[in-house]
């Protein structure tokens, strides 16, 4: 194997860029966390190590793409996976039209209420997250903090967290990126349903600290 | 004037400028002077400490009522300066507790109208950063904001404090004070609940797993809050051991997403203040995250970490500087007035 490239050098692991039996993969590698006890920094990189794969694997059947897993490595952290080419949402969101950035979030709706139906929790769906191929497809990477359920609780948290990662990233159109994923979802999870996710993450916004939603109170 | 030990002249020099800044929001009322150049002449805080529990925010806001008038002339003093020698009057327009609000409000607007000069609201979050580039000297850095009330990631972009994580539910801070006071612990004045539980914690050895709750850049701390307290009830572990699984667990979640936010935005520096930015422990996990980004890590000193006058004094200057004035009749306190609601025009 030659030499890893490291590609991104997030809080939660390290990527490397790497080639394994003759193919281009991404490496995902949970390093020690120094700030962290030895022992909860353990638990922690097991835990994310075994559920990524399961849940990438899940999503694939729940047909979201999502990279094929080729070795876990639980001892060292580890993930082998596909390395997928092409842009990550993030990117695309401030730089095309604005007919194909609502296309691109209906898409991301569609996607997510394909998860969320087959009680998947994404746990970090920020546009980073996302990655659009030269065939058109998008995939979801990064399943690193994500769980099985289908609350209600779960479901609202999901989108609240894709809600804010919008408001922070693309503040100049998150409310129109927001309702169009919210349309998307609503196609797969049939309205009621969306209805009430919604009404969740709203009860959810009320929760925080000096949040609007509250300021009637 | 008053001579400093340096021997030289501190206070009121000719042609310039000062601002009082009055904070509120919460247990602690506060008057700071600064002068338009950002020269902190004083900062005087004053803590309500409950006799038990946790804050009421009427008695509070009692608390500071009664002592408003004898802060002020403290700070006057400690200034060197007469209250006409004052250009504008900052106070804490929000985000915080109603009743304390008000009473900073209605010092504010009572002084502004008295002297007929200008009254500026100032966001408690926005000040909390601005004192600390004052302070410290960072440019654009990510700030990690944790205290009793408020636990927020944040990071400057298009005009203003964008949050890029926060608790879901209640603060870190809160957390500390809740489970220390449900533990039967007391705090006394100088020595707040987080002190208290970190000394504890300092022997503490064993690791007694809790609820670690990151969800995408957002942490939740009541489920945690609440196995603490019940593991505490049933009395199988040592106190410090519980002290130390919290404090090691609280602290690693908020310096995750701390870091997560530093790996997006690639900033060069990290902030850290709030009450709890006193933790040594919290220091020190934040300053490891920040030199494995080649950030400089920076953490404010207690008297500017916690609330303090000064930062509204100091930001009511750079909003003032920029043409923000809050006319009396739009001086309402904002109960929920988010970080990321507020334009900075003066931060490029």
């Amino acid at each position: 194997m030659k030499q890893p490239l490291l590609v991104k050098k997030g809080a939660e692991a390290s990527l490397y860029l790497a080639h394994w039996h003759g193919r281009k993969v991404m490496m995902k590698k949970r390093l020690p966390k120094k700030y962290r006890l030895l022992e909860l920094d353990e638990q922690i990189k097991t835990y994310r190590t075994t559920h990524e794969p399961q849940l990438i694997h899940e999503a694939k059947k729940a047909g979201v793409s999502t990279p094929t897993i080729f070795l876990v490595d639980i001892k060292n952290a580890t993930i082998i996976m596909e390395f997928i080419e092409g842009k990550q949402v993030k990117q695309l969101l401030s730089e095309v039209s604005k007919s194909e950035r609502q296309c691109l979030c209906f898409r991301i709706g569609e996607l997510i209420g394909r998860l969320h139906k087959c009680g998947i929790i994404h746990g970090d769906l920020t546009t980073s997250n996302m990655i659009l191929n030269s065939e058109g497809k998008i995939f979801f990477v990064d399943f690193g903090l994500g769980e099985k359920s289908k609350e209600l609780e779960a479901r609202g948290v999901d989108l609240h967290l894709m809600k804010r990662a919008l408001q922070s990233t693309h503040f100049r159109f998150a409310k129109e990126c927001f309702d169009t994923v919210i349309e998307g979802y609503s196609k797969v999870l049939g309205s009621e349903t969306a209805k009430n996710v919604l009404d969740k993450i709203k009860e959810i916004e009320r929760r925080g600290r000096y949040i609007a939603e509250r300021k009637g109170d | 004037m008053c001579m400093l030990k340096d021997g030289k002249m501190k206070g009121k020099k000719t042609g310039e400028s000062y601002c009082l800044g009055i904070e509120s929001t919460a247990d602690d009322f506060s008057l700071g002077i600064s002068t338009f150049n950002g020269e902190i002449l004083a900062n005087i805080i004053r803590a309500y400490v409950p006799p038990e529990g946790g804050i009421h925010p009427r008695e509070a806001a009692r608390h500071h009522a009664k002592v408003a008038s004898k802060v002020l002339e403290e700070a006057f003093e400690k200034a060197g300066m007469k209250p006409k020698d004052l250009s504008i009057i900052a106070f804490s327009q929000g985000p915080g507790l109603g009743p304390c609000l008000r009473t900073g409000a209605t010092v504010a607007r009572a002084l502004a109208s008295y002297l007929n000069i200008a009254l500026v609201g100032v966001n408690h979050c926005v000040a909390h950063i601005e004192i600390g580039k004052l302070r410290t000297g960072v440019k654009d850095p990510v700030t990690l904001y944790v205290s009793g009330g408020n636990t927020i990631v944040s990071a400057f972009d298009s005009g203003r404090y964008r949050v890029f994580g926060e608790t879901l539910d209640v603060a870190l801070g809160n957390c500390l004070d809740v489970f220390a006071r449900e533990a039967g612990l007391r705090q006394r004045v100088g020595e707040p609940f987080g002190a208290v539980v970190e000394k504890l914690a300092a022997n503490g050895k064993k690791l007694i797993p809790l609820p670690y709750t990151v969800k995408g850049m957002d942490m939740s701390f009541s489920g945690l809050l609440t196995a603490a307290v019940n593991l505490f009830n049933k009395g199988e572990h040592k106190l410090e051991d519980l002290c130390y699984s919290l404090q090691e667990t609280v602290f690693s979640m908020v310096t995750e997403v701390t870091e997560r936010a530093l790996a997006h935005t690639e900033k060069k520096e990290v902030l850290l203040t709030g009450g709890v930015a006193a933790n040594k422990k919290l220091q020190t996990m934040i300053k490891a995250i920040a030199e494995e980004h080649h950030a400089e890590f920076s953490v404010m000193p207690t008297e500017f970490a916690i609330d303090n006058g000064a930062m509204i004094a100091w930001t009511g200057v750079l909003a003032y500087k920029h043409g923000v004035v809050t006319p009396i009749e739009k001086s309402f306190v904002k109960l929920r007035w988010r970080l990321d609601e507020v334009e900075v025009p003066w931060v490029k």
